[in-house]
């Protein structure tokens, strides 16, 4: 990932204002805590939070074709997908590695909208442009039936996330609107604009993910602050953001997910459809699958009391290194250390002991289920 | 910021505070506003020497580990145990019992080269 941040979203002048502090994420200048990654934390878990997530890339596709060729190139269902309905899926490259991790909506019958990773948004369009079906037709600007576009430029996209989102969502959208149904996907009017709001999100609370044209992004992110106001609500960081998912074990890509890694060794493989008959990467997954994966991602709790787990860190097993952090936080809910790490197999199962290395002392570390948090 | 007069200041943004030929030692208003929430502090050893501009003690946020370098060459004569049990002294009271460490410098005269409050005060715009 380069740190040659030029890109900004159309909230960098609110994030300013707010005195955000700014960092360079994935191409971009990103806020990553306004005031105090806790405090926005805890007020996701009990109240409500706004973050910008416009870094994030929107690519469409669109036409008669386009569902069945998505089957193709992502490894969920596609055909299971209902009109107005989202999933979690992987693009993966010909070695089943993972080139990104998104949501696909089927907004219409035959369009889709596929939410990525804004670090990726290049390197999946290309992708996807260069698998698409059958042979250019210049007349229609389609591939075989299917028009792909990068529509990211175009939209800005805010994650709305809390406990607090139903009360929030009837302030915004009026008595009588009600929230999409989990993974579900819906337009709805604020003012002139009209949002597809989606009932997604990365923190493990109820919350909202919404996308709307670029151009009103000031208007709609400060007219949901202000109506969320008396609810408690903050606007959040990419500080934040990686605490909550980190304590849900949600992936992040280029951290714990990378072309080195298939979804299988992630954990994954609920949103992979071994049974459809083609997609890029099944034949290597299956052949792993039967042969067994040489390593598999866990989830810890640092046992007693230790600095914080961190990136990179090398986990011990029985004294024996078997591993490295791919992520690891204090988490701001439980107020111990957590992570994830790719272990060698066979895995060390929930209730098992590891050790973390910190600055050359091992720390010992719990193998817990995933969530690592849960509500009480 | 708050930049108190009578202290002295490393480029590094650790605070010194001069008590007869000891020094007391913790990181500054404006270092403790950049990194927020510290939520882990590890404490350097009680009767261990120290090389100037060496690794001295680790503060730590919940995004980063940042690492604090000794003001002077010299021992350790005391250290905060406070903040083991509570990091965000050093949030809440930076100056005062968010203090890390004493250290008895070896040469009082190495202390020359560090920042009064207006010189910091420049440095951190």
């Amino acid at each position: 990932m380069s740190d040659a941040a030029t890109k900004t979203t159309p909230l960098y002048d609110e994030h300013v204002k707010l005195r955000a502090k700014i960092i360079p994420f994935g191409g971009w200048l990103m806020p990553v805590q306004y005031n105090s990654i806790m405090e926005e934390h805890l007020a996701v878990r009990n109240a409500v939070g706004v973050f910008d997530i416009s870094h994030m890339g929107e690519l469409v596709a669109s036409g008669p074709e386009a569902g069945a060729w998505l089957d193709t190139v992502l490894t969920n269902n596609v055909g299971k997908l209902e009109v107005g309905t989202g999933h979690y899926t992987f693009l993966l490259n010909d070695e089943a590695g993972i080139i990104d991790d998104l949501i696909l909506y089927r907004i219409e019958e035959e369009k889709f909208l596929l939410v990525v990773n804004a670090s990726r948004i290049e390197d999946d369009f290309e992708w996807l442009r260069s698998h698409l079906p059958g042979t250019a037709s210049p007349a229609t600007g389609t591939n075989g039936g299917v028009a792909l576009e990068d529509q990211s430029d175009r939209f800005a996209g805010l994650a709305v996330q809390g406990p607090k989102i139903g009360e929030l969502f009837t302030a915004l959208f009026g008595q009588g609107k009600e929230l999409p149904a989990r993974n579900q996907i819906a337009q709805f009017d604020l003012g002139p604009t009209a949002l597809w709001v989606a009932r997604t999100g990365y923190t493990g609370e109820d919350g909202i993910e919404v996308f709307f044209p670029a151009a009103e992004a000031p208007r709609v992110w400060n007219e949901i602050l202000e109506k969320g106001n008396s609810l408690g609500i903050r606007p959040c960081g990419l500080g934040a953001r990686d605490t909550l998912r980190l304590e849900m074990c949600y992936p992040l890509n280029g951290s714990d997910l990378s072309p080195e890694h298939n979804p299988l060794e992630a954990g994954l493989g609920f949103f992979v459809d071994l049974s459809k008959p083609k997609f890029t990467g099944r034949e290597i997954l299956l052949r792993e699958k039967e042969a067994g994966l040489s390593r598999r991602l866990v989830t810890f709790k640092m046992k007693g009391k230790s600095p914080p787990p961190r990136p990179h860190y090398r986990v011990f097993r029985d004294g024996t290194e078997a591993g490295e952090l791919t992520s690891g936080t204090l988490s701001p809910s439980l107020n111990y250390g957590i992570g994830m790490a790719y272990l060698k197999t066979p895995a060390p199962k929930p209730g098992e002991e590891i050790e973390v290395e910190i600055r050359g002392q091992k720390f010992p570390a719990l193998i817990e289920k995933k969530p690592l948090y849960k509500k009480s | 910021m708050n930049v108190p007069e009578d202290l002295l200041y490393t480029e590094s943004h650790e605070w010194v505070r001069r008590e007869g030929d000891l020094i007391r030692v913790g990181i500054t208003d404006h270092a403790q506003a950049e990194l927020t929430d510290v939520v882990y502090v590890e404490l350097p050893k009680k009767d261990a020497a120290y090389e100037a501009s060496g690794t001295i003690a680790v503060v730590e946020s919940v995004k980063a580990a940042s690492d604090i370098y000794a003001p002077a060459k010299g021992t350790v004569t005391e250290v905060n145990h406070a903040l083991e049990s509570n990091p965000a002294l050093i949030n809440t009271d930076p100056y005062g019992e968010g203090w890390i460490y004493i250290l008895k410098p070896e040469d009082p005269a190495a202390l020359d080269n560090l920042k009064d409050a207006a010189a910091y005060k420049t440095a951190i715009g």
